[in-house]
């Protein structure tokens, strides 16, 4: 336990050298729309603002507003404070001894969102607009799709009766959280940027998801094109970049319920050497009674991205699968064996 | 398309000039790529521009070695699943392994649709996905160069800085990246030795170690060159070369090919929940 303890002292100790360079800043990431007029940002060769590099959006910030809070920001030292509660519990949220531990052991892996650093953010919540900080309500469409979908994933039969039963996350396919819009979870949360002439690129560190945004204005794809990620098209506004995304499908695991009609707009602005603002936008008028909008901060950090190959070690899913048929198996033979006792 | 920028374009050209020359005089015989007489324009810090969308046209993918048409593994398909025929892309033509790993290639060819990595839609790793039938977009910038594939939304990196020994293995490799004049020359190692080089089931082991060059033979041509090295499976290094085009349609891009959905029914089918039980 004494090394336990230790972890977590050191782990502390990362998240205040990650926080330190915040607070040396004058604004909060969460206010950071004003601070992009006092800082130059660098441009590319061919005069692109120079967004590239390595960033973490980590963050202990929940998407939405908890219950009970009604204010937009934090004081600095709430923040702080809520940031090194946060580190701890999580270094400490498997119980030693156990399976789990041993499977997720935060501390030892590097899951441990704080050990890459994790951006100071005043917000109480990402989401910024509906100004309570709170998804807005869905749509009567959008609950008749939600029922829809669970009623067919009844259908399916039990979560572990096939792989397809399973989420896209589980399945490796595309994490629920890697979007767009590009959330952060408990590890995976780096992203690196690079421009050529006429494109932006993000790899998304989780199952190495690379995101190509053309400039030149092109045209989206023909409606009935529909990708997973949607189709994205970049365009420069002043210093931000502006990545504007159709054609999803309708199994978008983002949001748990998005409808193919889903525009995305993604705001990307370089506010400090360290530090880029990234806020989206979600329209969807079949499944939100309104458009909103969250923002997070990317903070600078080092690379490099190692490959991802989630499916490729997508161990655990045939692990489980395999258990489950087991259990099967194990439990009709215990009820032949009390049939003909 | 991407219009690369030509800042100091004459004094580059000479000294670009001088320097394909000295490549020429030291070149071997069969690096016909370091010959080109074609400069490729400059990006901005003076390189040539390999920005594009590229793709191979050859049936390598089928089987890297000469050979000629015959059924494919899944006859359902009929004609349209046949293996097409293909002089291959092997110097030499066939390639030279060792006796153990010669009977291992015999047996993968048997057992592709259960053995071939792509089938599965894993990670096709390097060469192959050079040369996979698919488009593959390269975002060149000065200290990295991006490539990034259709197939299973592959991602090489390449370093052109900060050049390091592979910190892990992986299945596409960790590529150090050097210019070479007119060539960019890529070391990859640091593989897992679980990848192929075509559908035949020509293979490699971990101990695989890649060295590629890429030289602009026109506007929309590059000359792929690779030298393949693997004392565990080969007896000898070995080279491939191939053309790759340039995708020149107005609205080229690369679409999404998530194919794990369509390898499930192969990899996990064995475990699904039957009906009587």
């Amino acid at each position: 336990m004494r090394d336990r303890f230790l972890i977590v002292v050191m782990v502390l100790f990362a998240v205040l050298i990650s926080i330190a360079p915040a607070l040396a800043q004058s604004t909060a990431a969460g206010r950071a729309t004003t601070e992009a007029g006092s800082y130059r940002v660098p441009r590319t060769p061919d005069g692109q603002p120079d967004l590239q590099g390595y960033w973490t959006n980590s963050t202990y910030t929940p998407l939405q507003r908890p219950e009970g809070i009604t204010r937009d920001f934090f004081t600095r030292e709430e923040a702080i404070e809520i940031m090194k509660k946060a580190a701890a519990a999580e270094s400490e949220q498997t119980t030693p001894g156990t399976i789990a531990d041993v499977h997720y052991d935060f501390t030892q892996f590097g899951l441990d969102r704080n050990q890459g650093g994790v951006p100071l953010n005043l917000r109480t919540s990402l989401i910024f607009d509906p100004p309570d900080g709170r998804l807005p309500p869905v749509t009567a469409e959008g609950k008749t799709r939600a029922a829809e979908r669970a009623a067919a994933r009844k259908r399916l039969g039990g979560p572990w009766d096939a792989a397809q039963n399973q989420s896209f996350s589980v399945r490796c396919i595309l994490m629920n959280r890697a979007g767009p819009p590009m959330l952060p979870g408990a590890y995976n949360n780096y992203y690196q940027i690079v421009q050529a002439p006429g494109y932006v690129m993000i790899l998304v560190e989780m199952i190495h998801e690379p995101r190509i945004i053309p400039l030149d204005g092109r045209p989206h794809l023909p409606g009935h094109v529909q990708q997973l990620t949607g189709n994205p098209v970049g365009r420069w506004e002043g210093d931000t970049l502006v990545v504007e995304s159709t054609n999803f499908t309708d199994q978008n695991p983002f949001a748990e319920g998005a409808s193919e009609k889903l525009r995305l707009i993604e705001r990307f602005t370089r506010v400090a050497d360290d530090r880029i603002l990234y806020q989206f936008t979600v329209e969807d008028p079949a499944t939100w009674t309104r458009p909103w909008s969250a923002e997070l901060p990317m903070l600078r950090t080092d690379g490099p991205i190692f490959e991802h190959a989630c499916h490729e070690g997508n161990y655990s899913l045939v692990n489980a699968l395999a258990g489950a048929r087991a259990d099967e198996k194990r439990r009709a033979e215990d009820a032949v064996k009390k049939s003909s006792q | 398309m991407p219009q690369p920028q030509m800042p100091g374009r004459l004094a580059r050209w000479v000294l670009v000039t001088v320097a394909a020359a000295s490549v020429l005089w030291q070149s071997t015989p069969v690096a016909s790529g370091q010959a080109s007489p074609y400069k490729a324009p400059r990006t901005a810090d003076g390189r040539p521009n390999l920005n594009g969308i590229w793709q191979a046209i050859t049936e390598a993918s089928w089987d890297i070695e000469p050979h000629a048409a015959a059924q494919g593994p899944a006859p359902a398909l009929g004609a349209a699943g046949a293996i097409p025929p293909g002089l291959g892309i092997v110097e030499g033509g066939r390639l030279p392994y060792l006796p153990g790993a010669a009977e291992q290639k015999r047996k993968n060819f048997e057992n592709r649709i259960a053995l071939d990595p792509e089938v599965k839609c894993y990670l096709p790793g390097t060469p192959r996905a050079m040369y996979m039938p698919y488009p593959f977009q390269v975002i060149q910038t000065p200290k990295y160069i991006m490539m990034v594939f259709t197939f299973a939304r592959a991602v090489r990196t390449i370093y052109m800085d900060d050049h390091m020994e592979a910190p892990a293995d992986s299945w596409m490799g960790w590529s150090n990246g050097r210019w070479d004049g007119e060539t960019l020359v890529v070391d990859t190692a640091g593989f897992n030795g679980m990848t192929w080089f075509d559908r035949a089931g020509n293979f490699h082991s971990e101990a695989l170690r890649v060295t590629e060059r890429f030289t602009a033979s026109s506007p929309n041509h590059l000359l792929y060159e690779a030298t393949l090295e693997d004392p565990k499976t080969f007896s000898r290094p070995w080279k491939i070369s191939l053309p790759l085009y340039r995708r020149l349609e107005p609205n080229a891009q690369l679409l999404e090919f998530r194919c794990v959905e369509f390898a499930e029914d192969i990899i996990y089918g064995h475990l699904k929940k039957q009906p009587s039980q």
